[in-house]
């Protein structure tokens, strides 16, 4: 028999949009408040929209989108204010963390060399932004900015914000009174102060501290602020894929004799984190778009480098474009840790039937 | 007779307030049988936790194959070494193979090359009869497959005694059968076992001892024969009327 390719689409929305009345009357909906919005949007962002090189002026007279914005404006929104004629160089600093990240996204090479890559590849990207070495010009952090410095927060806060957290929540399980206190005072501390005060304490409070001549870097100073404000919440989710193993498991690695700390690294946290990776990419993904507050201590995120591209009078009335921009931007990060996260769940619970 | 491999000497342990183990005082010689038995909440369990120090005993002496436990960390690594355990939930570790679970404490605890890990943990999954499991993980196997690749993995690391904790309660009837053989054939290669179960039928089989404990108590201490058909005392012959006449 022939399959009937025909009634595919009819059996698909009868099955997904019209498979109750209340279902029925929400499809009708929708459908007419797209027939509303559809129109205007694609004759603004479409029909009318300004595209290629061009000035304000040219956008004004077309009346619809400002895309022209971008063309002109891409590099500052996404370099900051790093020397335009250097812009290769966090470029491909950005082309670095991506492949990086792509290779850590393959289970098959979740090795220890793994770390020694990344020691490595973080350490490349840093002379790369840096310079002062290799006969590149040496340009500080305060002018780095846009979707590398972006990327280099969120990516470094995680990464070591991640080991932190899973030390904190056994911290926080520990028999060890002491440790135990300091894991929860940490935890709770950290959780009831707003990350915008954590990042003002990091950059404002944390110099004061120091000896007279020692300044310690302001980026680095917010990625600190990042990471011991992330790794609180990530302990919290470690801690309850800890609780929900069961005692029997760490019995049987004790009776094999197994150390506490081979125990938990073969036996718990691989089955407690797999248990929580939909909080913890949240927390991640949470992270990566936090990092958009470091412009609150000066520096020039994303974000902050297209309100400052938004800054030339001319351009200004078309903020919406560049805000677009930088949203999908993010938006494509986000989406994909989030994918990311659904796969490898996914693949590492391969053995729950 | 030689020193007994394992030797509990009035031994005393509660839970908080609650006194669970009452002057225990227990030898087990080397290649023995014991099986203990009595009503649930009687203190089975803590007892032979005790031995391999999942459980703390407060007061009392117990010996293991020469070693004193004690809070000494090495003396209890050395005597965890030497005493393997079957739990009735077997705790099998889910995210590792069958292979996975037999090879990890040889290879990382023992310190064998994988290799030879591997070829010990073929033959003992032979011994157990499912070598042909031994790629996949423990939720694909039944009950009773998984407390066979329990028993096999507690005998990776070679040790002189075995401790068992009701290994056949968790399981639906007909597979109780294919567990108790694989344990029957440890006994009679000469295993010294401490085991916690209410099979009758395999405890008159295999048992040199019974021990019938009750309220923290032991309460008799009996060859099978006479355990059976002449129990002394009146708390074992009301358990056994029960555990026999259903
Ligand atoms: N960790 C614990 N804290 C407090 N009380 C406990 C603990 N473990 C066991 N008990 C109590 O100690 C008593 C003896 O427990 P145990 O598990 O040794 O009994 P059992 O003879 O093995 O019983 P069962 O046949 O039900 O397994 C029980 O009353 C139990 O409630
Ligand atoms: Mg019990």
């Amino acid at each position: 028999m022939k399959p009937s390719f025909r009634h595919r689409p009819l059996d698909w929305g009868r099955a997904n949009l019209f498979s109750s009345p209340a279902n029925s009357l929400l499809t009708v909906l929708a459908l007419a408040l797209l027939w509303q919005l559809a129109p205007p949007l694609v004759g603004w962002g479409v029909l009318r929209a300004s595209w290629g090189a061009g000035d304000p002026e040219t956008c004004r007279q077309a009346g619809g989108a400002c895309w022209t914005l971008l063309t002109e404006k891409h590099r500052l929104m996404l370099f900051g204010v790093y020397p335009y004629e250097q812009h290769w160089r966090p470029l491909l600093a950005m082309a670095l963390f991506v492949a990086l990240l792509a290779t850590s996204a393959n289970r098959r090479f979740w090795r220890p060399w793994l770390a020694a890559l990344w020691l490595l590849t973080v350490l490349g990207i840093g002379i790369l932004m840096w310079g002062g070495v290799l006969g590149l010009v040496p340009v500080e952090t305060a002018q780095w900015g846009g979707l590398p410095l972006t990327l280099v927060i969120a990516v470094l806060a995680i990464a070591m914000a991640f080991p932190f957290s899973i030390l904190l929540a056994l911290g926080r399980r520990s028999d060890l009174p002491a440790i135990k206190a300091l894991s929860v005072g940490y935890i709770e501390l950290v959780r009831g102060v707003p990350l915008v005060s954590v990042l003002f304490m990091a950059s404002v409070m944390f110099p004061l501290f120091l000896p007279e001549g020692v300044t310690i870097d302001k980026a680095l100073r917010a990625l600190v602020g990042m990471t011991l404000f992330t790794a609180a919440y990530l302990a919290e989710a470690v801690r309850g894929g800890l609780q929900a193993i069961p005692r029997g498991q760490f019995e049987a690695a004790d009776v094999l004799g197994l150390s506490y700390w081979q125990a938990m690294r073969l036996i718990i946290l691989p089955q407690a984190l797999r248990l929580v990776i939909p909080p913890i990419v949240n927390q991640f993904i949470t992270c990566f778009k936090d990092t958009s507050l470091v412009t609150i201590v000066g520096l020039y995120d994303l974000l902050a480098a297209t309100k400052a591209a938004l800054n030339d009078p001319g351009w200004r009335p078309f903020f919406v474009e560049g805000y677009l921009a930088a949203a999908l931007v993010y938006f494509c990060f986000c989406f994909f840790m989030s994918r990311y996260s659904q796969w490898l769940e996914r693949e590492l619970n391969r053995d729950r039937r | 007779m030689a020193a007994p491999i394992v030797e509990l000497c009035d031994v005393n342990k509660w839970f908080g307030a609650f006194h669970v183990l009452k002057d225990i005082t227990l030898e087990v010689a080397k290649g023995e049988k014991v099986v203990v038995c009595g009503p649930s909440g009687s203190g089975k369990s803590t007892m032979i936790r005790c031995i391999n120090r999942l459980e703390e005993h407060q007061s009392g002496r117990i010996v293991v194959d020469g070693v004193e436990l004690a809070d000494d960390i090495k003396a209890i690594d050395a005597v965890r070494r030497r005493v393997g355990m079957v739990f009735q939930s077997f705790n099998l570790f889910p995210h590792l193979t069958v292979l996975e679970n037999l090879t990890l404490a040889p290879v990382r605890v023992a310190g064998m090359a994988p290799r030879d890990a591997e070829a010990t943990a073929m033959a003992l999954l032979e011994r157990v009869r499912i070598p042909e499991q031994a790629g996949k993980f423990p939720g694909q196997l039944s009950g009773g497959q998984q407390q066979r690749v329990a028993i096999a993995r507690a005998l990776c690391l070679k040790p002189a005694v075995m401790l068992f904790d009701e290994p056949t309660s968790a399981l639906d009837p007909e597979m109780v059968g294919e567990v108790l053989d694989v344990m029957s054939g440890l006994a009679a290669e000469g295993m010294t076992m401490i085991c916690v179960t209410h099979e009758m039928g395999f405890a008159r089989a295999v048992a040199d001892t019974m021990v019938f404990m009750d309220e923290g108590r032991i309460v008799e201490i009996a060859p099978p024969a006479r355990f059976f058909d002449h129990p002394a005392n009146e708390r074992t012959k009301r358990f056994l009327g029960k555990i026999i006449g259903h």
